[in-house]
């Protein structure tokens, strides 16, 4: 492990090379969305004269006002339901083991494989049955569908980690079942919920399947689910294009950039537990 | 795993009423699980069971149904379209998968650990990126990387590879290759974070030893950094591999499939089938299909990398 600074100059290089292959599509986003409207950019290229009014004028013509608020309450909708009803199931299944948890432990696994676009034919047909087509209320329905299994193991693991002597001992105090689990386990688990609250807030503020099949309104859509028709509209505009894309894709990178730790230690413990 | 603990929880707690008391609270537990499974059944067990009931039939969603057994299978696993999109699913593995894990491998090997705080927040900033934005937000700007006046051919013109360069997603030959690019954007970051964090788990101590014993470089590599790597390699291969059999987003944002399907990858078709040209059976029938090629494929890899 005393590998010298020298040693370590390639490694950093490999590093430093990655780092910029990760930021060089938003590097020529930003150049293209500053250039003078109606002009045809070429490359990456500092604008002699940026442009920064572009976003004022992409904002209005990509709806952006609408499109923050609709993801919004989508993130509302989606992400306490999932929350509350993971949190539980995750408490029966890793502190309570209930009795063919096991079954139910497996149909979640298999959700975690599951393609999304295999079963997006018939749940529109459902939805249509549901009349929840082109209703919020139904794409926040479909998305807890989707984040389910995920959460109800991720809260799974967490509850196997609690000792049971918790529950034994709140039990003797006359605690109901209700009551230790909210008084006692819920509190215990704020920090899970609040990294899991992360993802979900990520996942539904950038998902695009569902959005695009189940709302025809771009502007009642995710804000990942309105660049659909955005792109339709103006693919020959490269200027406004690249504005209003960098729009759509800044709230997540702001709310990334504040909570980034939270955000990497959420997203690496998500990927190994799943 | 679950039935091993109650039995053991059954026996340590013999005699009286309290087994029996204590089986009725468990199957009371069920109240806590419910709601997620009521959500997760109606939501996505149904759909799934719909699309393997749809697969047997001949439907476009307004007329009546028609039963035509196993021609919706025979048809995805003959029509040359159908055919040639699983290729390409299985063609992407190498830019979703193959690279990134290699170059993360190699990073994380050259580097064994960074020390260096701030290089550690800016790294990780950089190279979760791809991961925080949507993937069509991602594939625009990818189109216009590789489009013809795109930085791509501006950086190999730049480089005396002036008579290379071409509309890259437009070329029969260069298209999916160059979605494929957007995979290995999407994928280099996370793989590489996820392997210098776990090669900077393996103790120190170990490669001290091996040195020791007169292994080399490669030995060490073979022999400490692989193994213990093990895991974490399994989620890289994991995660990256579904996402290239299952890749929807991306290419229908930067080529919907073209040109002349050069890039059509299952995911897409599904959603060609099923709401342009309304031919729910055999949309089905590939939704099935690709299910059951992401499960053959994934739980061997799992079994694989699990650790002993």
């Amino acid at each position: 492990m005393n590998s010298g600074l020298r040693e370590r100059v390639p490694g950093m290089l490999m590093l430093v090379i990655t780092m910029l292959f990760c930021i060089f599509p938003l590097v020529s986003m930003l150049s293209a969305a500053l250039q003078p409207q109606g002009s045809v950019p070429s490359g990456l290229s500092w604008p002699s004269d940026p442009q920064w009014h572009n976003f004022a004028d992409a904002w209005k013509v990509a709806n952006i006002t609408p499109l923050l608020v609709s993801s919004l309450i989508l993130v509302v909708g989606v992400v306490p339901i999932v929350a509350l009803c993971a949190t539980m199931a995750g408490y029966a299944l890793g502190q309570l083991k209930i009795p063919g948890g096991g079954i139910f432990f497996v149909l979640l696994l298999f959700g975690l494989t599951l393609p999304q676009e295999a079963t997006v034919v018939p749940l529109y047909y459902q939805m249509r049955d549901y009349g929840l087509l082109n209703s919020r209320f139904g794409l926040i329905l479909a998305l807890a569908g989707v984040f389910m299994p995920f959460a109800v193991f991720w809260m799974r693991a967490h509850f196997l980690s609690v000792p049971k002597e918790l529950n034994e001992s709140s039990a003797i105090d006359g605690a109901t079942r209700w009551q230790q689990f909210r008084y006692v386990q819920v509190p215990l688990a704020v920090p899970a919920i609040a990294s899991m609250c992360l993802l979900l807030f990520l996942w539904t503020w950038n998902n695009f399947l569902q959005a695009i099949v189940l709302i025809d309104e771009p502007s009642h859509r995710t804000m990942a689910g309105a660049l659909l028709n955005f792109v339709g509209q103006y693919s020959t505009d490269v200027v406004l294009l690249n504005a209003g894309s960098l729009l759509i894709m800044a709230p997540t990178i702001v709310v990334f950039l504040i909570f980034q730790r939270q955000f990497s230690k959420a997203m690496l413990a998500g990927a190994v537990k799943g | 795993m679950t039935t091993v603990d109650s039995l053991a929880e059954a026996a340590t707690h013999p005699g009286g009423a309290k087994p029996a008391k204590g089986a009725k609270r468990s199957w009371a537990g069920w109240i806590f699980a419910l709601p997620a499974l009521i959500i997760y059944a109606v939501f996505v067990l149904r759909p799934t069971v719909a699309t393997v009931q749809y697969s047997f039939y001949d439907w476009d969603g307004i007329s009546a149904a028609t039963p035509v057994g196993l021609d919706n299978y025979k048809r995805v696993l003959t029509d040359p379209e159908l055919v040639s999109s699983i290729w390409h699913a299985f063609f992407l593995i190498i830019f979703f998968t193959i690279i990134p894990v290699f170059g993360g491998l190699l990073i994380a090997t050259l580097l064994q650990e960074i020390k260096q705080k701030g290089i550690v927040t800016a790294a990780r900033t950089a190279l979760f990126l791809p991961q925080i934005i949507p993937g069509a937000a991602a594939a625009i700007a990818w189109v216009w990387l590789l489009s013809i006046n795109g930085a791509v051919n501006q950086l190999l013109e730049a480089i005396g590879l002036g008579s290379i360069t071409r509309a890259w997603l437009g070329d029969f030959t260069w298209a999916l290759p160059s979605v494929g690019m957007i995979g290995t954007w999407l994928g280099l970051g996370f793989c590489t974070i996820l392997l210098v964090a776990g090669i900077g788990k393996i103790d120190g101590s170990i490669y001290e030893a091996a040195r020791l014993d007169g292994a080399g470089f490669f030995a060490r590599f073979r022999s400490v950094t692989l193994p213990g790597l093990r895991s974490e390699l399994g989620v890289c291969v994991t995660v990256t591999v579904i996402a290239a059999l299952a890749s929807f987003d991306i290419v229908l944002m930067s080529t919907q499939g073209g040109p002349g399907g050069a890039t059509m990858v299952p995911g897409v078709l599904v959603y060609h089938l099923g709401f342009t040209e309304s031919r729910l059976g055999l949309a089905s029938a590939l939704g099935v299909l690709l299910t059951i090629l992401i499960l053959v494929v994934i739980l061997p890899l799992q079994r694989f990398f699990q650790e002993d």
